[in-house]
């Protein structure tokens, strides 16, 4: 609970405070949060004075959990309950997890999304994460002694629609607000285009622990403009640690019976890579606790058993250049990011690629996160003088199933997002009253080499002859790169809605239960939860609609004004004399609705500004 | 002038309903419109704000894709001039033309070296800005936009012909 804070005489708090605004880099092996402080980005640190928090969570006997060193230094004794890089089951199928024979974790395949066997219970990757993303959030409200009002969450560029989902998820089940969802390589960019004032085409290569990605991006005065991205979501540090852990079981004729010495082993392997980043030999004794041997590994070694890796990410920057339709010569610039950039072999592929030296004069653990932290002060309102402007795109095209098991593709990858996409199809029998669809995501020809994110019915058509109906299928990716579908019949005005929550996504209810179980018991402290929560939504359209009264009040005649004023008024009772939070939540919807139209013409008047504006060159 | 999402692109962009266009004004104009629009701008202020703010922000884009693009802003041009380009439903194209594009599928199959497919791209490249120079004519100073869709169907020819070439090179490595 935060402390009330008293101000000194004389220096009462500013009406508009600023707002706890933080980036979070949600990493596989290590998760950072960072704010700008006094105008600077950085990374807050914990008790210890440490701002790396390993992204392991081990749950107790007594029902309590580790999260970060503590969880990360009981890997080998209690490997099956303590869960390290559940980063990379995230939207995920059992299926889908690549070497899932070589971890210690009990997986329990689920359709959707797998879950662990956990000690505590059956735990989804997205319970993990949101451990993970509630550590954070604590770390920021203990450092500024304050509720946290919002968060930027970063995931990699190449997350599909199901993985971002389960990201979102995650941070509500973690009580945070999530401000924008923005791609790692992207909130590199920011981190490092600030820092230098740079103009020009960059490419960010991003490899994580586990999780590669590339984006190619134009800088121009403030605004990052994402030409074309990349990459691999099950590719990263990982598996330069699983391939050392592999030739070092080789080499010393060990064997690995048990989870802990599959956890150990790998923790090992990790240890001797990083060290093999400064060192061109190292000498280690291996210890798999029953069985043990020395070993000397020399850098070669570990490059020959890992070149495959490097190459699978030279391929995808290749890739990545075409999209962008750019030759590697007109690249400025390289960032690299992520802490497995600090292996020697990485430095050089790209420099031999690009023929310059990579810049890497940021700490590629913590540009993310800082990165994320400049947006997330941007998105709060606590920089008004800030003109960053993120233009993203989708990494893979999005499209529905058609006849024969075919994907007509809707939105094509590289599309700059938000974006609404509208494509008609037909009925194919006569008299066919409900239409099937499926909506997956990638970029084959065939549906079952995509990934299938959601299926939904548009019902009710009024019987007609094959091919008569004209049902207009339309995708919206928001601003977050998530997806809805719309489907309409044109004629009969028939209409089915998806927001595309995967199969397996947790459904509002669902999160609220998982928020009472695991955060929350008491009956009581649910309801003050809601209702604290209430307040603090019903402030904020309260102060957004002020402030939008202020700027460009003009635009409403008495009426309407009057109209607005009235919801207002009504909210401002409501929130500050109810205690049921259903009620504070209609009338902030009410006051919501009353004003879509007022911020549809605050919208048209800002872009005729905009068109107004000096920069007319072309009439 | 009022504008809404039902504008037209090039009333959006401010910028003269013709084919002759400044790349760079229409990259300029995109991020400008995108400063004001971008539902980033009404982060803090509610689900309704974000909503619209969204609307606007895939209008301007779904404008800006077909503007900077020569084929579709010309395909965009001959449809608001009562020309739809129809292409599934319009195939018949002058005999010479198919010749040409029957040679070039040829000399496509028949090419063995990275220098041979090269000559055919340089070729292709050619025959693109010629038919845009064609498309240009017809659209500004001739206004015959039933002309002009033939120019365009021609021209998605030749880029599908190109992706092909595109495919090539890149088999052969690069």
């Amino acid at each position: 609970m935060a402390l009330l804070q008293i101000s000194e005489p004389g220096q009462s708090p500013d009406p508009h405070q600023r707002r706890v605004a933080v980036g979070i880099d949600l990493g596989t092996t290590h998760s950072l949060v960072a704010a700008v402080r006094n105008g600077v980005a950085e990374c807050l640190p914990d008790g210890q004075g440490k701002v790396i928090l390993p992204s392991v969570v081990r749950y107790l006997e007594n029902g309590g959990r580790q999260i970060g060193h503590d969880a990360q230094l009981a890997q080998a004794d209690d490997p099956e309950n303590t869960i390290a890089s559940v980063k990379r089951f995230m939207g995920r199928g059992l299926a889908d997890i690549a070497n899932r024979e070589k971890m210690p974790y009990r997986f329990i395949d689920k359709p959707g999304m797998v879950t662990l066997q956990t000690r505590a219970g059956e735990k989804s990757p997205v319970e993990i994460s949101a451990e993970i993303l509630a550590t954070l959030r604590y770390r920021a409200e203990d450092t500024f002694n304050d509720d946290l009002y919002g968060a930027v969450i970063t995931v990699p560029a190449y997350f599909d629609d199901a993985q971002r989902q389960a990201t979102k998820d995650a941070a509500k089940l973690a009580g945070i607000n999530v401000l924008r969802l923005i791609n790692e390589p992207t909130a590199a960019a920011i981190a490092y285009g600030l820092d230098n004032a740079s103009e020009g085409i960059y490419a960010v290569y991003d490899l994580g622990g586990g999780t590669f990605d590339i984006s190619i991006l134009r800088l121009t005065k403030g605004v990052f403009e994402v030409i074309a991205t990349g990459g691999d979501s099950a590719l990263g540090g990982d598996d330069y640690d699983r391939a050392l852990a592999d030739w070092l079981l080789h080499t010393t004729a060990l064997e690995t019976p048990g989870a802990g010495a599959k956890a150990a082993i790998k923790m090992q392997a990790r240890a001797i890579k990083e060290q093999l980043s400064t060192a061109a030999s190292v000498k280690a004794r291996i210890d798999l606790g029953r069985t043990s041997a020395e070993v000397t590994v020399k850098r070669s070694d570990f490059e020959a058993v890992t070149v495959d890796l490097t190459a699978r990410t030279m391929t995808a920057v290749r890739k990545a250049l075409r999209d962008a339709k750019l030759s590697r010569d007109e690249i400025k610039g390289v960032v690299m990011v992520g802490g497995s950039t600090r292996m020697p072999q990485i430095q050089r592929a790209v420099a031999e690629f690009f023929g310059h030296e990579p810049l890497t004069n940021l700490n590629p653990d913590e540009v993310v996160a800082l990165g994320a932290a400049i947006q997330a002060n941007q998105l709060a309102g606590n920089d008004t003088a800030g003109d960053l402007l993120l233009l993203d795109v989708i990494p893979l095209s999005l499209g529905i199933e058609t006849m024969g098991g075919l994907v007509e593709r809707i939105v094509p990858r590289n599309e700059t997002i938000p974006t609404a996409k509208a494509q008609d199809f037909t009925t194919y029998k006569d008299g066919q009253t409900a239409l099937a669809l499926h909506v997956v995501q990638g970029e084959r020809d065939l549906v079952q080499d995509c990934r299938s994110l959601a299926r939904f019915e548009l019902r009710g058509i009024p019987p007609m002859a094959a091919g008569a109906a004209r049902i207009r299928v339309t995708f919206t990716v928001d601003a977050d790169g998530l997806l809805s579908v719309n489907a309409k019949e044109q004629a009969s005005g028939v209409e089915a809605r998806i927001d595309v929550k995967p199969s397996y996504g947790l459904s509002d209810d669902q999160i609220a239960k998982m928020l009472q179980d695991s955060f929350v018991t008491a009956e009581q402290d649910m309801k003050a939860r809601a209702l604290a929560e209430a307040k603090v939504d019903a402030d904020r359209m309260l102060l957004a609609t002020q402030s939008a009264l202020d700027a460009d009040g003009q635009l409403l005649d008495a009426e309407e004004r009057a109209h607005v004023d009235a919801l207002m008024m009504s909210l401002r009772a409501i929130a500050d004399n109810s205690v049921d939070a259903a009620a504070i939540e209609a009338a902030t919807e009410a006051l919501a609705k009353g004003t879509e139209n007022f911020a549809a013409q605050r919208m048209n008047h800002s872009i005729q500004k905009a068109l107004a504006g000096k920069n007319v060159e072309a009439i | 002038m009022s504008l809404n999402l039902q504008s037209s692109d090039f009333e959006l962009f401010g910028l003269p309903e013709r084919f002759a266009q400044d790349r760079a004004a229409i990259d300029a104009r995109w991020k400008e419109l995108q400063r004001e629009a971008h539902p980033d701008r009404f982060a803090a202020q509610g689900q309704a704000a974000q909503r619209v703010a969204m609307q606007w922000s895939a209008r301007i884009n779904e404008a800006y894709q077909r503007l900077k693009d020569p084929q579709k802003r010309a395909a965009y041009l001959c449809e608001l001039r009562g020309a739809p380009i129809n292409a599934e439903n319009n195939t018949a194209m002058p005999a010479a033309f198919l010749v040409e594009q029957m040679e070039w599928r040829e000399a496509l199959d028949e090419a063995r070296s990275q220098d041979a497919v090269d000559a055919l791209d340089a070729q292709l490249g050619r025959a693109r800005k010629e038919t845009l120079a064609r498309i240009g004519r017809l659209l500004d100073e001739e206004n015959d936009a039933p002309a002009a869709a033939q120019q365009v169907r021609a021209l998605m020819f030749i880029e599908r012909f190109g992706e092909d070439v595109q495919a090539r090179l890149e088999q052969l490595g690069q």
